[in-house]
């Protein structure tokens, strides 16, 4: 489904990303863990298509078409989906509203017919309760007042509305207490499938306890320096990230 | 030292003839005016951020016989409407029939006698465009509302533009006497028109516990001028709202005095302009709280785009004695060009110790990391700007009650800015 090849990223002439390679198939879990500074967030951003980011060097492939060369929007619209690490406050802008706007402009890009009304109000409620968000929060304005936790619901409600083929889910346990974490956890193995994938983004081994990982990745200065299964993570959490940086420094 | 002698506002090589209607010694005081007066420059404190030579160097000319001009230029179905082209009212396109104890009559159709006595309130001192109307006013509404009677249907002003470089002078009295109800429209517009200016000064009286609303609507061609004057002044419990959207022409500006002259008023300013491409739009406001316990409420919203520039001037008043009053004022701006310019000055000059007042003045852009979320949620960029500030003007649109306005609104905003507004 993902395919990096050596995949190289500067920000402001400063190389984050120094030749990353990744694969993630259909119906796998991909955590990716990594110390501060490592480059995991500007992987995140790189894949959503933030443009302040430079590609130098490498490439992309999501489901057979180059997804460095894609508008942002149309990344989304292929079926990626990124949970922000900071969700926008958004004032004014209805949740529901936008959620709309979107669903009917990525269906007009797949050639579908726009949803109606009717049905729609039937998809919020029914992926709203899967992580127990309010049907009032879901209607008001985007993130708006909302708190930490229910802005990282917020996030996987949408991704739910969407359905995306791949979410990439940055740092989506920081700032959260465990019943937050477990709602948001939850709502992720819901959504999973044989058909879709999903990468985690973390830094502590705690959300990989609720969302289960196929494989683990450490990323550590710009690269993938170690791969494993999901017991690679736990071994993190004993030993912490020094261990990596002694073998991996130069 | 050599003193350049400025040139005066008579002086303007306009086309000026015609009958003008209102009273002699008014119009011969206001084009003693003229002769005395230069038009304003930028170093004329209230004109500082417009330059109204584009329209001193127009070729106008007042058109002396109304033109024909048929069609229905109405927002609502079940208004009463009144219809102004050119300046001249047009009594075939205007209505015929109009509710007990309302009184509204075209300048043009009343007793010289009774048009005698209007007009006199105007401040023409140093006033160019308010000596321009009182001297070449051609025609403008009368309306009174009786003492204690809520008029159902909403009364529309409509004036015309069409052909080129035509000057209008239209001067209306609106009068709602005590606990009276009345809405007005007052729109604008161009019907084949271009490079005109509709000069336009309104004089209006809420009476004693007489409630007064007026949806100002502006969107003539976007090479027309208009200068628009109201001068209010509320009476013991009344209120008075007044919104004024600005959504076309080349250079508008909107004057607006609200004298509050009795204890527990209300008073509610509203207004929103959205520009793009060369537009100025400049409003000038003016509350004036005279006596105590009082409220008034002032939002204006702008959205600037392409090289266009706003002005925001709003003063509050609150005089001595004037105690227990609410003032609250704000503009925000939203810029969406790098060219784009506004000049914002709220101010506030309170004179009592027992008030609450406060005021704020915001300019921004659009949340770069908000289009961003949006986008990544998949909205096209120009879906995700739209939606952004769509919902930063909204909340002005909200303070209309009228239906046919906010849709006319709407309208405007999908066909000339492609913007959808849910």
């Amino acid at each position: 489904m993902l395919k990096i090849t050596n995949l190289h990223a500067s920000i402001d002439g400063k190389e984050i990303l120094k030749g990353l390679n990744l694969e993630v198939k259909a119906g796998e879990i991909h955590a990716i863990m990594g110390p501060n500074g490592a480059g995991k967030s500007t992987l995140a951003s790189v894949l959503a298509g933030r443009e302040e980011y430079e590609i130098t060097e490498g490439s992309v492939d999501f489901d057979g078409t180059d997804l460095l060369e894609m508008a942002t929007e149309d990344r989304a619209r292929e079926g990626l989906f990124l949970a922000f690490q900071y969700p926008v406050e958004i004032p004014g802008v209805s949740n529901v509203n936008f959620l709309r706007t979107a669903l009917n402009e990525i269906r007009e890009y797949r050639g579908e017919s726009s949803i109606s009304a009717k049905d729609f109000m039937a998809l919020v409620k029914e992926k709203s309760a899967i992580v127990e968000l309010d049907a009032k929060l879901a209607s008001r304005s985007v993130n708006e007042g909302f708190s930490g936790g229910e802005k990282k619901r917020n996030e996987i409600f949408q991704m739910a509305m969407l359905d995306p083929k791949l979410a990439i889910l940055d740092e989506t346990d920081s700032g959260l207490d465990i019943d937050a974490l477990r709602i948001v956890a939850n709502g992720v193995n819901t959504l999973k499938s044989d058909k879709n994938a999903t990468i985690v983004i973390t830094h502590y081994q705690r959300l990989l306890d609720y969302i289960v990982p196929d494989f683990v990745h450490v990323l550590y200065d710009g690269r993938i320096v170690k791969s494993g299964p999901k017991e690679l993570a736990l071994e993190l959490e004993e030993k912490g990230y020094d261990w990596i940086k002694a073998e991996f420094a130069h | 030292m050599q003193t350049i002698e400025k040139e005066s506002a008579a002086g303007v090589n306009w086309q000026l003839k015609g009958s003008f209607l209102l009273n002699p010694e008014l119009r011969q005081k206001a084009l003693e005016v003229l002769d005395n007066t230069p038009f304003p420059t930028t170093k004329t404190e209230a004109w500082k951020y417009t330059r109204v030579a584009k329209i001193k160097n127009s070729n106008l000319s007042v058109q002396e016989n109304p033109v024909p001009l048929t069609g229905n230029f109405g927002l609502s179905t079940d208004s009463i409407q009144y219809v102004f082209v050119n300046g001249h009212f047009s009594e075939h396109l205007s209505s015929k029939s109009y509710p007990e104890g309302l009184k509204i009559l075209a300048l043009s159709q009343m007793d010289e006698a009774e048009v005698r006595v209007l007009g006199g309130n105007v401040l023409l001192d140093g006033e160019v465009f308010s000596s321009i109307n009182t001297a070449y006013a051609t025609d403008g509404i009368y309306v009174h509302v009786s003492a204690k009677m809520q008029i159902e249907p909403i009364i529309e002003i409509i004036q015309i533009n069409t052909e080129k470089n035509v000057l209008s002078n239209l001067r209306h009295v609106l009068v709602g006497e005590a606990f009276s109800e009345v809405q007005f429209i007052q729109r604008s517009i161009s019907v084949n028109g271009s490079d005109n200016f509709t000069n336009v000064i309104s004089e209006i009286h809420v009476g004693k516990n007489a409630k007064l609303t007026i949806d100002k609507l502006q969107e003539e061609h976007e090479s027309c001028f208009q200068i628009s004057t109201e001068l209010v002044s509320q009476h013991q419990d009344s209120n008075f709202t007044i919104n004024t959207f600005t959504l076309n022409g080349l250079l508008v500006r909107n004057n607006l005095t609200i004298e509050v002259d009795g204890q527990n008023c209300e008073t509610h300013l509203n207004g929103a302009y959205i520009l793009n491409g060369n537009q100025h739009v400049d409003n000038h406001t003016v509350v004036d709280h005279k006596v105590a316990n009082c409220e008034s409420n002032e939002l204006y919203k702008g959205v600037i785009d392409g090289k266009a520039t706003a002005v925001f001037n709003g003063k509050v008043y609150v005089r001595k004695d004037a105690q227990k009053i609410n003032a609250f004022q704000s503009n925000a701006n939203v810029l969406l060009s790098d060219d784009a310019t506004i000049n914002s000055k709220p101010e506030l000059e309170i004179y009592a110790d027992d008030v609450k007042c406060s005021h704020g003045s915001t300019t921004g852009q659009l949340d770069e990391e908000a289009v961003f979320y949006l986008r990544a949620r998949g909205l096209s960029e120009a879906s995700a700007r739209q939606l952004m500030v769509g919902a930063f003007i909204e909340d002005v649109i909200q303070k209309i009650d009228n239906e046919p306005i906010v849709d006319r609104i709407h309208t405007i905003l999908k066909e000339r800015f492609n913007w959808v507004i849910e």
